[in-house]
């Protein structure tokens, strides 16, 4: 567990002096423009479009985090070779894809929080700064605490989405690992309609395919509860639960295909 | 017990796109290194000498045959702890310092902090980059990283140590510095198993040797009797004599050449006895500035015995 621990530290500490953590800086500049731009703008709809904006910069952002450094992650470590010198060491090659997913997953986790302390800052000033009227009206309170039930759903997709890229890069390069995890994330927002495939198409091969597909793919659309947070809508404790699991699940999954093909593989 | 002991260890790597074919990088290797020894893995460049460590470091897996390393299936934990592994060209990543990289490495070993901070110090005076600790690795030299690889394969005390080309990249002092290294592991009881194409370390380092050429075993043995050639003839150097003189020796002298005014490098056959025709060069004025007798090298075994390989696997035909 230590050594997990210590080769996970390290992947942070390479985050962090490869400046990925910058990007807060960013995320946060464009909250806080794009606050003052729209409380210029619109009247009683800011703090709404600041949560939306919000929300949808930090899923945004996480996913460059999780693609980018995801894909390099293994890559980088077997193109430059320090990986010699590394599984030489006592570890095993298990070992080593966890403890680098889990050092990935500790950097979007970090990047997250701060994501998340910004937004509930401008959303604070905001609240100071505006009329009472407009506050009163709102569907939902302007520090709304879900917000953070909204980027808890977002971390775990995007832990998933990491998952994914640290697959890809056990065996592939990192072009074509963050074409396929871009892709897969794309179809992952629409897989939902496979299911029901055989409702558009008549053919039962391939409405066969479209439903194999749909539970090989990641369904990432429940994931995403952005526009219930933000008008107020309710979200129920079974749906959170199920949708934890079920990127619980296919994480374990995708992290012992990438643990199966990385133990495998020669480093020539 | 053998420190290492490899059966008819076979390595084939697929080549080729559409249509693959295997190409053999090592040809049932059979080889035992003894406890405490140093053992020079030789041979030219793609004879197999990488790929025989990347094998013994569980980096690629074996074809066919096996391999154990002080009894232990290679590639265990147990026998990770203690073992030390010097990969080619070492790269490290290049975001942390010497120290950190160190560290690092120390607490997969699980080092309690104290003792981690005790050896990693020691270990960077020991290889020469004491006063570089806390420089980024980006900043390193390639001679530095080598000293670095050389620290990080001994962190752990290994009873086993590997090194791929380890004089790579250093300059004279360095690879003086990695000899006196290499002798004082061995001085504690470490075996030390190496792969080189610098044949002056091995001659200098090695109780045994062998010699791989295009993935197979071509010769083993003691440094000492590979070494334990004739006298094939001398080479004198004197100074202060003419021309003239030299010809009174001309049926002694195999070569002369002249390298600055009266200074000349004279090659003599291996009967020769040159004490006779010393006493007559500086009889007549000479000096001598360097007599060295012209014995068969490891640089020759190596050429021999490759070139020897080569023109078996060309066949009579050719």
């Amino acid at each position: 567990m230590k050594v997990l621990a210590s080769i996970a530290l390290n992947v942070f500490r390479e985050s962090v002096r490869d400046k990925v953590l910058y990007n807060l800086v960013l995320f946060a500049v464009l909250l806080i423009g794009a606050s003052y731009l729209l409380g210029q703008l619109t009247a009683g709809q800011d703090m709404k479009i600041i949560k939306d904006l919000g929300l949808s910069a930090t899923s945004i952002f996480g996913l460059f985090i999780a693609v980018f450094i995801g894909i390099g992650l293994v890559w980088k470590e077997v193109e430059r070779r320090s990986i010699y010198s590394l599984l030489a060491k006592p570890i095993t090659r298990v070992d080593f894809i966890l403890a680098k997913y889990a050092g990935l997953v500790l950097t979007l986790l970090v990047n997250l929080a701060v994501m998340a302390v910004a937004l509930y800052a401008v959303l604070g000033a905001m609240t100071l700064l505006g009329p009472p009227s407009l506050v009163a009206a709102l569907d939902a309170p302007p520090l709304d605490p879900r917000l953070l039930l909204a980027i808890g759903l977002i971390f775990v997709e995007l832990a998933l989405v990491t998952a994914v890229a640290l697959f890809f890069s056990t065996f592939s390069s990192p072009i074509l690992s963050a074409a396929f995890t871009f892709g897969l994330y794309i179809v992952g927002q629409f897989n939902a309609d496979l299911k029901h495939f055989e409702q558009v198409v008549d053919s039962p091969a391939a409405a066969w395919l479209a439903r194999a597909l749909y539970y090989l793919l990641p369904n990432l659309a429940p994931f995403d509860i952005k526009a219930l947070v933000v008008h107020g809508q309710p979200i129920s404790a079974g749906y959170v639960l199920m949708t934890v699991s079920y990127g619980i699940v296919y994480i374990v999954f995708v992290l012992l295909a990438a643990a199966l093909v990385f133990a495998r593989r020669d480093f020539k | 017990m053998l420190a290492i002991q490899t059966e008819d260890l076979t390595k084939d790597y697929a080549i080729g796109f559409w249509r693959k074919r295997p190409r053999r990088a090592l040809d049932r290797l059979t080889l035992g290194v003894e406890c405490g020894e140093i053992f020079g893995l030789l041979g030219p460049n793609g004879a197999g000498k990488t790929t025989t460590l990347k094998l013994l470091m569980q980096l690629i897996y074996p074809t066919s045959g096996s391999a154990s390393i002080l009894g232990l299936p290679i590639g265990s934990l147990a026998l990770k702890r203690r073992v030390g592994y010097l990969p080619e060209h070492p790269y490290f990543y290049d975001y942390l310092t010497a120290e950190e990289l160190l560290t690092y490495f120390a607490s997969l070993f699980g080092y309690a902090a104290a003792e981690r901070r005790a050896r990693v110090t020691q270990l960077l005076d020991q290889v020469g980059i004491g006063a570089e600790r806390r420089l980024a690795l980006r900043k390193f030299s390639k001679g530095m990283l080598q000293r670095v690889g050389l620290a990080q394969a001994i962190l752990n005390d290994p009873e086993v140590v590997f090194l791929d080309e380890p004089m790579s990249g250093l300059d004279p002092l360095g690879r003086r510095d990695a000899r006196a290294l290499i002798l004082e592991l061995r001085k504690r009881g470490c075996t030390v198993f190496f792969s080189s194409h610098i044949l002056s370390d091995a001659e200098a380092l090695c109780d045994r040797v062998a010699v791989l050429a295009r993935g197979r075993l071509v010769a083993e043995g003691r440094v000492a009797e590979i070494l334990a050639f004739d006298v094939k003839g001398w080479e004198l150097i004197v100074a202060d004599i003419d021309r003239a003189l030299l010809t009174r020796f001309g049926a002694q002298v195999s070569k002369a050449t002249e390298i600055a005014h009266g200074r000349y490098v004279l090659e003599l056959p291996g009967a020769a006895a040159p004490d006779r025709l010393l006493a007559e060069l500086t009889a007549a004025g000479g000096k001598l500035v360097s007599l060295n007798p012209i014995r068969e090298t490891l640089e020759d075994f190596f050429v021999k015995h490759v070139s020897a390989d080569a023109d078996a696997a060309r066949g009579p035909a050719s």
